[in-house]
């Protein structure tokens, strides 16, 4: 396999409060290939949203990068200058937010701002961006772009903005794409669409998307590989097929078992007994053994290193080649 | 389950003021503007069993959810629980009676709980006001048994709000909804706001004192297979007005409006199937200015002029209550 | 059932200063300066009798003899009279002492009275709607289109008009008092109001509603404890706005009385004799005026950061 386009190695994301130094991303290395949809799911507070965060250089203070490497094409991007970073935001990176709404200006027409944003990216001048900008609207699947590009945005509905913020993430014509929950504002029928509209584009384009959400079902119908978050690490990545009719760590079965099913009668669901910890009260060891069902010995003391199972990595001293003999 | 019907509605309207303030109007000559959130609603919901309204947003099921619990008065239409019109003024006390035996848990457990009071404050004030128990100490008692039975520690009755998380808090908010014995719970999106795993949790203990105490449900959602997992019967909602009512199973197996397809056919698909699905048209219009005749017309396949004309009245096909010109000229 | 009590009352107590509003607090030197310097000042004014060489108010007592005695490091000036003496042979300093004393009455009761006043209509104006509300907030709109030292005169003039025989010095510092709080109620109404139409729509108000409490009992017991947090940032920014006004007004001659100077009267005293080299009557009691409104500002300041939670 080729260098990988973005590679994370051990990152570490940090939090100084006035009572402890909370730590929300904890050693968390993963690689996202080129054209490749990379799912990150986990509950709220598994430290998801901040690992993408770190990664764009978007992280609000007083949070910051405590530690490890982020690699993008081969560059190390963690410890460049504000300046150098910006460059390649929006550029080659782009990210796309849970609410459309944060991501354009009340204030200038859509055609405007897209305009603006291919200038800055690409050497045009405003007739051909703008030729470009209609062009990049039809992409994403607005109807009319040629009148609808002169529309404010708050003419166009929830499903339409985020359009428009994929035709504005898509004008640098960016390498990898961080969507942070992109549907969970959005409508079932709306959210399908946005689905299909990031789906054909990145397979149309090469463009890799980490996808963060806490849904399920839109990994599952769009993502390649997936890594499942757990009180900031990642307790399993593979490939999201495997994942899916196969976890193997202890926390992935519950999950999955708990998602309501749409085929088949299930009484009960399966229920993870507690509630994820607070980052101030991180149980030692593996963080998830208060909750597990099949807690043992090593569980208690230790973390578990990422073990090959199948062809997922799986945080859980369950797989441990130790334990097996 | 029995065939006692314990909630009925009929012909439900609730309009909406939108228009702009009277000075506005003077000046920019405008009539005033309504909303019809709720169209002409007619369910019927048995003893024990779980009624579920799905819709989208804009659909008019949390409006429904308020006008039945009485926190809204509907426009138009009655609203019977246990044989006793909520709109009677001359049965005051039967109807605060009444009051008891209906409660609500909310969407946001985060909103639900006022952020001053003590928890044991929150879930003992139905108990006080209503006037079940009068000795301090079986209120304590009480209290203490409520929360041990939504899975708390009597204990944590001492604690404020915000030291809970979401789903414990969705636990208080059942505790307090159980206070007051109540024989009918409105779930307003009661596990929207909370991770799947503690959903789960949610959705099982719920289900659980269903069963304790033969509680009877209305549980408004968007979500397909929360609804799947939770209902005995469920009603689809667009844009104020009952597209289609069936039994769960029948619904989900044979789905019979083109709406109802449509929002079966846009759930992601966990199983991984690879089936292709049909690519979704449109979206949800203005609910002021609503399409004429089916409202659902804009963005049907099966959509002729009759649809643009005529509002479809409710028929019933093999069970389901369909309410479709195409399904009943057998266009579909 | 006692010990319980001390238990709740610790746990208070301990819960105060683990907060972090009072983090908040010990982190600002500034702020923890403008609330000293604040505090010193309501003590001073509220022990004035105790603490001053002199009743200014008792006429009997002051001697015109010392009157326009310079502070006492110029040349003429007495030990007696640290800061000098106005035209009456007042010393200013016991004079100032007193004249907080009106001053901050005044502002603590016209903002008590404004408060009381707003926040009910508020609550009436956001819980009920409609056209109470509507009445409410129009009535508001035009209480903002008049100035309160017009609102101070007309007040001030009905007063005398209608009670010919109550003296100015009975009369004066109700007539201040009302005229600052009719100015004042608009702003805690109106703010009482925006959060009251966010609270009501809360969950936990319809979960009250449902099991059929009166609104009169869910404004008391459910709303107004919540809206209460902007309430205070208003009363505390306001007090050092109310101190002003009293003394723009006492300055303007429609205030307190020359027998009872407050710190605007001293002000408008020590005008007349400025520009005969005279200028200690009136920089003394301008500079207390501005060091109580400054402090009083800044504690305002950052109660009102500290109590927004986006700022923090």
């Amino acid at each position: 396999m080729s260098e990988p386009l973005l590679k994370i190695k051990d990152l570490i994301v940090e939090f100084p409060t006035r009572r402890a130094l909370l730590r929300a991303v904890d050693k968390v290395s993963f690689e996202i290939a080129k054209g490749e949809v990379l799912g990150v799911v986990g509950e709220s507070g598994a430290g998801k949203s901040l690992t993408g965060a770190a990664i764009i250089g978007l992280l609000e203070p007083p949070g910051r990068i405590a530690g490890g490497e982020i690699y993008f094409d081969g560059q190390r991007i963690d410890n460049l200058a504000d300046e150098q970073m910006r460059h390649l935001r929006g550029k080659r990176i782009a990210m796309i937010f849970q609410d459309p709404l944060t991501s354009l200006n009340p204030l200038y027409r859509v055609g405007e701002q897209l305009i603006e944003t291919i200038q800055t990216h690409l050497p045009m001048n405003k007739k051909q961006a703008r030729k470009r900008a209609i062009e990049l609207l039809d992409e994403v699947g607005i109807p009319a772009p040629e009148t609808r590009i002169d529309g404010y945005p708050h003419q166009f509905s929830g499903g339409m903005r985020q359009r428009v913020v994929i035709a504005l993430v898509l004008a640098g014509e960016p390498d990898l794409i961080i969507a942070d929950e992109p549907t969970t504002a959005l409508d079932v029928s709306i959210q399908a669409q946005i689905i299909s509209v990031l789906k054909r584009l990145c397979s149309e384009r090469g463009t890799a998307i980490m996808l963060i959400t806490h849904d399920m079902g839109v990994i599952a119908e769009i993502a390649d590989r997936m890594a499942v978050m757990y009180s900031g690490q990642i307790v399993e990545i593979g490939k999201t097929y495997d994942l899916i009719k196969n976890p193997k760590h202890p926390y992935t079965k519950g999950l999955m078992g708990s998602i309501p099913s749409m085929s088949g009668e299930v009484k009960r669901l399966v229920q993870i007994p507690g509630s994820m910890p607070r980052l101030n009260d991180i149980p030692s060891g593996c963080s998830f053994h208060p909750r597990c069902s099949k807690v043992f010995e090593p569980c208690y003391s230790k973390r578990s290193p990422q073990i090959k199972v199948g062809q997922s990595d799986v945080a859980c001293w369950l797989y441990s080649e130790e334990d097996k003999k | 389950m029995s065939d006692t019907i314990l909630v009925k509605v009929e012909n439900l309207d609730r309009l909406f003021d939108v228009s702009k303030p009277l000075l506005n109007r003077i000046i920019e000559h405008e009539k005033r503007q309504f909303l019809r959130a709720v169209d002409n609603l007619s369910i019927e919901i048995k003893q024990g069993e779980t009624f579920a309204l799905v819709g989208e947003s804009g659909s008019g099921k949390s409006t429904v959810a308020k006008m039945v619990v009485g926190l809204l008065e509907p426009t138009k239409g009655r609203i019977e629980i246990d044989n006793l019109d909520l709109s009677d003024k001359n049965k005051v006390k039967e109807l605060r009676q009444m009051r008891s035996e209906i409660q609500m848990i909310f969407q946001d457990p985060f909103a639900s709980l006022n952020p001053r009071w003590r928890v044991e404050k929150i879930v003992s004030e139905p108990i006080i006001a209503f006037n079940l128990e009068s000795e301090n100490e079986a209120i304590i008692k009480r209290t203490g048994e409520l929360l041990s039975l939504v899975g708390l520690a009597p204990s944590d009755g001492r604690k404020f709000p915000h030291e809970f998380s979401g789903g414990q808090r969705q636990r208080i908010c059942i505790a307090r909804a159980l206070a007051s014995n109540p024989k009918f719970i409105v779930c307003d999106e009661p596990t929207s706001a909370l991770d799947v795993s503690v959903q789960a949790q949610i959705l099982n203990l719920m289900r659980d004192l269903q069963d304790k105490f033969g509680l009877t449900f209305l549980f408004i959602s968007h979500d397909l297979s929360v609804v799947r997992h939770m209902a005995n019967r469920i009603g689809v909602m667009y844009l104020g007005r009952l597209v289609e009512v069936a039994d769960t199973k029948s619904l989900f197996k044979n789905p019979r409006h083109p709406y109802t397809r449509m929002l079966l056919d846009a759930i992601p698909d966990l199983e991984m199937s690879g089936k292709e699905r049909k690519p979704i048209e449109g979206e949800i219009p203005n609910p002021i200015n609503p399409p004429t005749g089916c409202t659902f017309h804009p963005r049907c396949p099966l959509a002729n002029e009759r649809c643009k004309r005529e509002i479809p009245a409710s028929f019933n096909i093999d069970g389901n209550e369909v309410t479709c010109h195409a399904v009943e000229e057998g266009r579909s | 059932m006692e010990d319980k009590n001390i238990k709740e009352e610790t746990n208070w107590f301990a819960r105060a200063i683990d907060s972090d509003i009072f983090y908040s607090f010990t982190r600002s030197k500034l702020v923890m300066v403008a609330a000293f310097v604040t505090f010193a000042y309501f003590f001073i004014a509220l022990f004035a009798p105790i603490l001053a060489t002199q009743n200014p108010f008792d006429l009997g007592s002051l001697d015109l003899m010392d009157g326009l005695t310079p502070p006492a490091w110029q040349e003429g000036g007495s030990s007696k009279f640290l800061i000098g003496t106005d035209d009456q042979g007042r010393d200013l300093l016991s004079a100032i002492m007193y004249g907080s004393r009106i001053s901050l009455a005044v502002g603590f009761t016209s903002v008590f009275c404004a408060a009381l006043l707003g926040i009910s209509l508020g609550l009436i104006s956001g819980y009920f709607g409609g056209f109470i509300d509507t009445l409410i907030m129009r009535i508001a709109d035009i209480q903002l289109t008049f100035p309160s030292i017009l609102i101070a005169l007309l007040i001030d003039g009905t007063v005398s008009a209608l009670f010919p025989e109550v003296r100015r010095e009975d009369s004066a510092f109700w007539v201040l008092v009302l005229a600052i709080s009719l100015s004042f109620w608009v702003q805690y109404a109106r703010t009482v109001r925006s959060s009251v139409l966010v609270e009501k729509e809360r969950e936990y108000v319809q979960a009250a509603k449902l099991i059929g409490l009166r609104p009169f009992i869910i404004m008391l017991r459910h709303v107004l404890p919540n809206v209460l947090g902007p309430v205070l940032v208003i009363a505390t920014i306001n007090l050092a706005l109310a101190i002003i006004t009293e003394a723009t007004l006492s300055f303007l001659g429609v205030g307190i009385p020359v027998t009872q100077p407050s710190l605007g009267t001293l002000i408008r005293i020590g005008q007349d004799f400025l520009f005969s080299g005279e200028w200690w009557i009136t920089i003394f009691p301008g500079v207390a005026l501005a060091i109580i409104v400054l402090s009083v500002n800044l504690v305002g300041d950052w109660l009102r950061d500290a109590l927004n939670p986006k700022l923090r």
